[in-house]
């Protein structure tokens, strides 16, 4: 039935039980990502987008609150097409950030 | 010539015998090797091509032509070119005489493989050497010949510019041993060949300083120990050969054969790879050539580092190269052995493993091929970097329409990616995800022509994607046809300069110069950059390199407009979206993409 509305699940975040760690190794090897100001450019851009709610913006977001299958989700529709990175106004090298996240795994080590 | 020792055996042979079982093993080994490390399909590949004639003349006139006169180091600067070809032809030459001449004068010596090495120690002259008269001017030539190579070698280790090199390699020890033992071989052999000139005979070069040497020295005690110099100076070469850039001389003998059969890189350490690694000479022509490598930059992370570090097996630079380089293939296009360096490196990424991979399996395009399907004629498809750039789609639209033509876009709402950029990235087996998706769109438009006007999108649709029947046409190309063909009326603008950047992907990938240039010659005059065509320079914008950040590439993309900017001209034309937005940050002059220009005079 359809009300016109509906009922959310709860989105509320629990910093303390936000576990950081893969956002604090790509951070570590990728201090860029500090640098960005959520602008959405990226997100405006991406090809990806409209396929899969791709968004570097939402990626950066998403790993500091915990949300670590949207944030999977996002990563695993990237094309790497690199238009992020011709938009970032901060100069970020969005791609280089994608493909380390990529390498991370879920304790936030690089894998070999 | 009579033979002045029974044995035909002197100990200072030893040296020379030990360095040369050695190398002649160690090749031997190393080329087993690489071509059981090929896979199944190219090794019987290879192996078939050394048995069909057409193979073997190929062969046989690259080997030629490339190890001996090394024709595209002359191509490149005559110096360089006189100084490599004298030293190898120069030493074939004397290595094949000595045989003839062994042949000739003692033929049931031939068996000893040294004799021809050290024939003037063990011979005396006798009447009958008049006969000899021509093959000893021959010796003393091509000893000439080597000489003064070796004399340039000398001379250019210190001032590179009179070959044209500002930069050259940085040589690690060992190749230093391999240097010095390598220029001490020709020297030694003058001497040792004067010392014994009065027994043996000689020419112009070894008569006289015979005469001069026993002038002062009066006896015959030197003759012996210059003779051990020059084995002991062959041995250490020969010891050291496989473990310096000296082994391209071996290596490159196997190259040659293996790329005219169409073998390519398959594993990024193993067979093609570890041959071609094997391959680079070290000249350091790739330094001066790659566009990172402006104001100083990134010196150590050109092509010649990476093969060297390949050798030693540094797993950390090999990532850090990689991944820097922008993929633009000059060092490709200027390398005299044809090391493909875009292609190692993108060996190197694919070898990375990722805890997570993307997948498009699940990406439902057929509102896409609905959209086009049935609609024949021209597809256009835009790409990424096209959509980002909508004057350049705009135009695009608008000459086809002008033209004529019947088309239809691929991507109005956005597509998917080409996947080019996931293969550089070293990503291929998703890349082949995308590919399949966007085939299914193409075919069910049932078109005739896909234009693309990305070359980035257009060389990986030329050479990956299964499109048999399909013409993949760059729109550069496109519109210079319908220019030619009277279809485009192109208004010419006098005094309107424009200058052509070459893409890389364009030009060096898929080997477009000329159309371009043709088309943009209707609407202006065309001026030339000061590198252009294979050897122009890129933009510093690639989507190659994964690592160079912003600040990185901003001094690579003010060197390609400062190069592209000699003649002085009114605009700058590229045919690349990518190029266009990475240019346009940093030009004092309008930026314009071909079908722009194109649009506004028509």
């Amino acid at each position: 039935m359809d009300f016109g509305f509906k009922l959310s699940p709860s989105s509320a975040v629990n910093l303390d039980t936000v576990d950081r760690r893969r956002y604090d190794r790509l951070v570590q090897l990728q201090p860029d990502a500090l640098t960005c100001i959520g602008c959405g450019s990226c997100s405006a851009t991406c090809t990806s987008a409209s396929w899969t709610g791709m968004s570097v913006r939402k990626v950066l977001l998403g790993l500091q609150r915990g949300r670590d299958e949207e944030v999977d989700k996002m990563l695993s529709g990237c094309m790497l097409c690199g238009k992020c990175t011709m938009v970032c106004p901060r100069g970020i090298n969005t791609r280089q950030l994608i493909l380390t996240l990529c390498r991370l795994d879920k304790n936030g080590e690089v894998v070999r | 010539m009579r033979e002045r020792f029974a044995s035909g055996f002197d100990p200072f042979v030893i040296p020379f015998v030990i360095g040369m079982i050695f190398v002649l093993g160690y090749c031997l080994i190393a080329m087993v090797r690489v071509v059981c490390q090929l896979p199944k399909a190219d090794r019987k590949r290879f192996l078939l091509s050394l048995i069909t004639p057409k193979y073997i003349w190929m062969n046989v006139r690259d080997i030629f032509l490339n190890c001996l006169i090394h024709v595209k180091l002359w191509k490149r600067n005559k110096v360089l070119g006189y100084m490599h070809s004298s030293i190898a032809f120069g030493w074939f030459m004397l290595i094949v005489l000595g045989h003839l001449e062994v042949m000739l004068f003692v033929p049931e010596r031939i068996r000893f493989f040294y004799y021809p090495i050290f024939f003037n120690y063990f011979v005396a002259e006798t009447e009958q050497t008049l006969q000899g008269a021509l093959l000893m001017f021959l010796m003393d030539f091509f000893l000439l010949l080597v000489l003064s190579g070796i004399v340039l070698a000398i001379i250019k280790r210190f001032v590179s510019r009179i070959v044209g090199m500002r930069r050259t390699t940085r040589l690690s020890v060992l190749d230093q041993v391999g240097l010095y033992s390598l220029w001490a071989i020709f020297p030694l052999r003058l001497l040792a060949e004067s010392f014994t000139a009065h027994i043996s005979g000689g020419s112009f070069l070894t008569i006289p300083a015979n005469w001069v040497f026993r002038q002062f020295l009066g006896n015959d005690l030197n003759a012996l120990p210059t003779w051990w110099a020059y084995s002991i100076a062959l041995c250490i070469f020969m010891c050291v050969l496989p473990f310096t850039r000296y082994m391209h001389i071996p290596a490159e003998m196997l190259l040659i054969p293996m790329r005219n059969a169409g073998i390519k890189i398959r594993h990024p350490r193993k067979g093609f790879a570890l041959l071609e690694v094997y391959s680079c000479p070290a000249c350091g022509v790739c330094i001066d050539a790659c566009p990172m490598s402006v104001r100083k930059a990134n010196l150590r992370d050109c092509t010649v580092y990476l093969n060297r570090m390949l050798r030693r097996g540094n797993e950390r630079r090999i990532a850090e190269i990689s991944d820097k380089c922008l993929l633009c293939g000059k060092c490709s296009a200027v390398c005299q052995v044809g090391v493909q360096g875009p292609e190692l490196r993108i060996a190197q990424r694919e070898r990375r493993k990722f805890a997570l991979s993307p997948s498009y399996a699940d990406l439902d395009v057929r509102p896409m091929a609905e959209a086009v399907a049935g609609s024949g004629g021209v597809l256009y498809f835009a790409g990424c970097m096209t959509q980002l750039t909508p004057s350049i789609l705009r135009a695009t639209g608008s000459l086809l329409d002008k033209a004529g033509v019947s088309w239809k876009m691929m991507d109005p709402d956005g597509g998917l990616c080409c996947g080019r950029p996931l293969m550089m990235a070293g990503r291929t087996e998703q890349a082949r995800e995308l590919i399949a998706k966007n085939v299914e769109i193409i075919r069910a438009s049932g078109c005739d022509t896909l234009l693309l006007s990305c070359p980035i999108c257009y060389r990986v649709f030329k050479e990956e994607y299964p499109l048999e029947g399909i013409r993949v046409v760059h729109h550069s190309v496109f519109f210079q046809e319908l220019i030619a063909a009277g279809k485009l009326p192109v208004q010419r603008e006098d005094g309107l300069r424009l200058v052509w950047h070459d893409p890389c992907e364009l030009g060096r990938g898929c080997g477009i110069y000329e159309q371009p240039r043709a088309a943009l010659a209707a609407a202006g005059e065309v001026v030339e950059a000061g590198k252009n065509h294979a050897e122009s320079i890129c933009c510093g914008g690639s989507l190659g390199s994964l690592s160079l950040s912003f600040e990185q590439r901003r001094p690579m993309t003010q060197n390609a407009l400062d190069n592209l900017t000699v003649a002085d001209p009114d605009q700058i034309v590229t045919g690349c979206p990518l190029c266009l937005a990475t240019f346009v940050r940093a030009a004092d002059r309008p930026v314009r993409d071909i079908a722009e220009v194109l649009n506004e005079h028509c």
